[in-house]
């Protein structure tokens, strides 16, 4: 093996790795599929600007004189319970309830994820004390604690009370409240990642050379973690979706008039009797929408494994 | 393995008294206040008043030494009385968190029976049609929304087909063992899909990789049946590592049982605490988390000694 050629093999290489891994991705079929689905997702969530600007609806406007309207040349799902256009809503809530899930899963992941390099690069004290924290957090309830963090009245922690009760207030505290409360399997993941990569002679010799850790972590260890944590976000993505809708639903996420999928449905349960169809969109968007991020998922897992079958 | 145990359990008290105080610095950051209430019924209160009610209650004194107060009183069995059922917390409690747990019990059996049923039928054929079908309705069982299947069972199963009342534990007039049971029926089954989607995953790829070994190649070579090789002795392998990630996936279940008894209003601890903390009943609220951080902190003390005595390399570790 000569440097001359072992250089430009090596470049091949890289290049073959992803192409192999996207050739593994694209024959899996669920997980095309859904790729589809949520780039049709996207175009509809996107096209309420379109919509708002060519019909002039106002998607906050409420007109009690139309409630429960039935599907019309005007609005085409009809008009929800304050007779707001419900076709609208569902795209601009779409927006809220996706863009909480990145935010949050990016939130949340950048905290396991320091988490997870400091506590595997480290080890020792630092190790003992940041794992024992990530298992008692993973040994809470979830839904009582989100419960009571959304509950928390703002005013009492120094807010102006005309931002606690504003959207974005509202917005914002459901991004937080959910990312440093799920981050703990990225945490670990990072960490196992980690702990066996140090351990590699590239990595001792660059330290050997005085490279700190401030270097080594992004340079050498986080771009070889890459992959298991791709699919872990991915499957997170999907998770935080549903704990929004949740949270939403029950009036401690999102505030109205700001619509979300899960707070949309809030008058839920009146609506099954009344107009069972506003009961029957959000949630169905939402399930198309985590079932095609959890088949990426699992597709994206299949494609880095090259041991996996189907 | 007794040491491990001791170590575990010490941690588990560890994380159960940091989340007191997490909690109950928490419950009083969320709105309201014990004393708005009083002074809200009672237009006479003036400032001087109000002060001298806040000293007789404690509040004006600091967090820390509230809480302190409140670990003395609670250690002794004290967790004070439920400011909305006018009752002492626990006899508030005890029946909602029975009611939680014969839920999920119920739910978890035939939860495991539906997914060992079609996880088998899917390894049998990995990549058949079955496999997809079962496949779909598993990641659809790991991504619906827990209150909205709710509401999906409660729009065919009670509004549209009348098969099954949408709420309560009994009807009025009635109470019997079998209107009970009509009662449990869809909260069972919201239940019991919801989480099915997940196991269903486990005992497929588990018994996927036991078919695969040498031994059921052996069986087979035999000329063992078919169902004796998948029975006999594919399943029993592949036991082991389903059951512990089921038991590990308790909190799962947790949460599911809370947001399905309020869809279906069981009085369970899910609506019990969701019911304290809008209701700013700040005792039941505070010790109702505290026993659900309590339950879940005990399930995976129990998947942790399940997995350790079956898996001896763990406990060493």
């Amino acid at each position: 093996m000569s440097a001359v050629i072992t250089e430009p093999l090596a470049t091949e290489a890289a290049i073959g790795v992803w192409r192999l891994r996207w050739r593994r991705f694209a024959h899996h079929r669920p997980a095309m599929t859904s790729l589809v689905v949520l780039a049709l997702l996207g175009v509809f969530v996107l096209a309420a600007f379109p919509m708002i600007w060519i019909t002039g609806i106002d998607p906050d406007a409420t007109d009690l004189l139309s409630r429960f309207d039935p599907p019309s040349a005007q609005h085409w799902l009809g008009t929800d319970d304050a007779g707001r256009d419900e076709l609208v809503r569902l795209m601009i809530g779409g927006q809220i309830s996706l863009l909480v899930g990145l935010l949050a899963t990016v939130a949340g992941g950048l905290i396991g994820l320091v988490v997870g390099v400091v506590s595997g690069y480290f080890g020792g004290r630092t190790d003992a004390i940041l794992m024992r924290f990530t298992d008692g957090m993973i040994a809470l309830p979830l839904l009582p604690l989100l419960i009571v963090l959304g509950a928390l009245d703002l005013t009492k922690l120094g807010f102006s009370s005309e931002f606690a009760h504003s959207g974005a207030a509202g917005f914002w505290r459901i991004v937080i409240i959910i990312s440093i409360v799920d981050w703990t399997s990225i945490a670990r993941l990072v960490r196992a990642a980690t702990l066996s990569i140090k351990e590699r002679d590239y990595v001792r010799a660059a330290r050997a050379s005085g490279a700190g850790a401030l270097y080594v972590m992004p340079t050498h260890i986080l771009p070889n973690v890459a992959t298991p944590i791709i699919v872990a976000f991915t499957l997170t993505v999907g998770r935080v979706i549903l704990l929004e809708s949740v949270l939403s639903f029950l009036g401690f996420g999102v505030v109205p008039p700001t619509p979300s999928w899960g707070n949309m449905l809030n008058n839920a349960q009146e609506l099954v009797t009344t107009a069972p169809g506003l009961a029957v969109y959000p949630g169905l968007l939402i399930l198309v929408t985590v079932i095609a991020v959890n088949f990426i998922g699992d597709g994206l897992q299949h494609a880095f494994d090259p041991r996996s079958e189907r | 393995m007794t040491r491990y145990i001791l170590n575990r359990m010490l941690q588990a008290l560890l994380v159960l008294l940091v989340m007191s105080v997490v909690i109950y610095s928490l419950i009083g950051l969320m709105p309201g206040d014990p004393l708005d209430l009083m002074i809200a019924s009672n237009p006479g209160a003036t400032p001087e008043v109000v002060a001298h009610l806040r000293a007789i209650y404690g509040l004006d004194q600091p967090l820390m030494l509230r809480y302190w107060h409140w670990l003395l009183a609670a250690l002794t069995g004290d967790l004070g009385y439920s400011r909305t059922h006018s009752q002492p917390v626990l006899e508030v409690l005890l029946p909602a968190l029975w009611q939680t747990c014969k839920l999920m019990i119920i739910s978890f059996v035939v939860s495991v029976i539906l997914s060992f049923v079609l996880g088998i039928i899917a390894a049998l054929r990995p990549g058949g049609w079955a496999d997809g079908l079962i496949n779909l309705v598993a990641f659809a069982g790991i991504s619906v929304p827990v209150f909205w299947l709710a509401l999906m069972m409660i729009l065919i199963f009670a509004v549209k087909l009348h098969w099954f009342p949408a709420s309560g534990v009994s009807s009025i007039g009635d109470g019997g063992l079998l209107d009970q049971g009509r009662h449990l029926v869809m909260p069972v089954i919201t239940l019991a899909l919801a989480t099915t989607g997940g196991f269903i995953r486990y005992v497929r790829a588990s018994m996927i990789e036991v078919l695969r070994m040498d031994h059921v190649r052996t069986a087979r070579a035999k000329g063992a049946s078919r169902s004796r090789v998948v029975l006999i002795h594919a399943f029993r392998n592949a036991l082991i590592p389903v059951v512990t990630v089921m038991a590990l996936s308790f909190g799962v279940l947790f949460n599911g049982a809370l947001l399905t008894e309020t869809m279906f209003a069981q009085p369970g601890m899910g609506k019990m605490i969701y019911d304290a903390i809008l209701g700013n009943d700040f005792n039941l609220a505070l010790t109702g988390l505290l026993f659900a951080t309590l339950v879940t902190l005990l399930s995976n003390l129990a998947a942790d000694i399940a997995y350790g005595w079956l898996d001896p390399r763990i406990a060493v570790s």
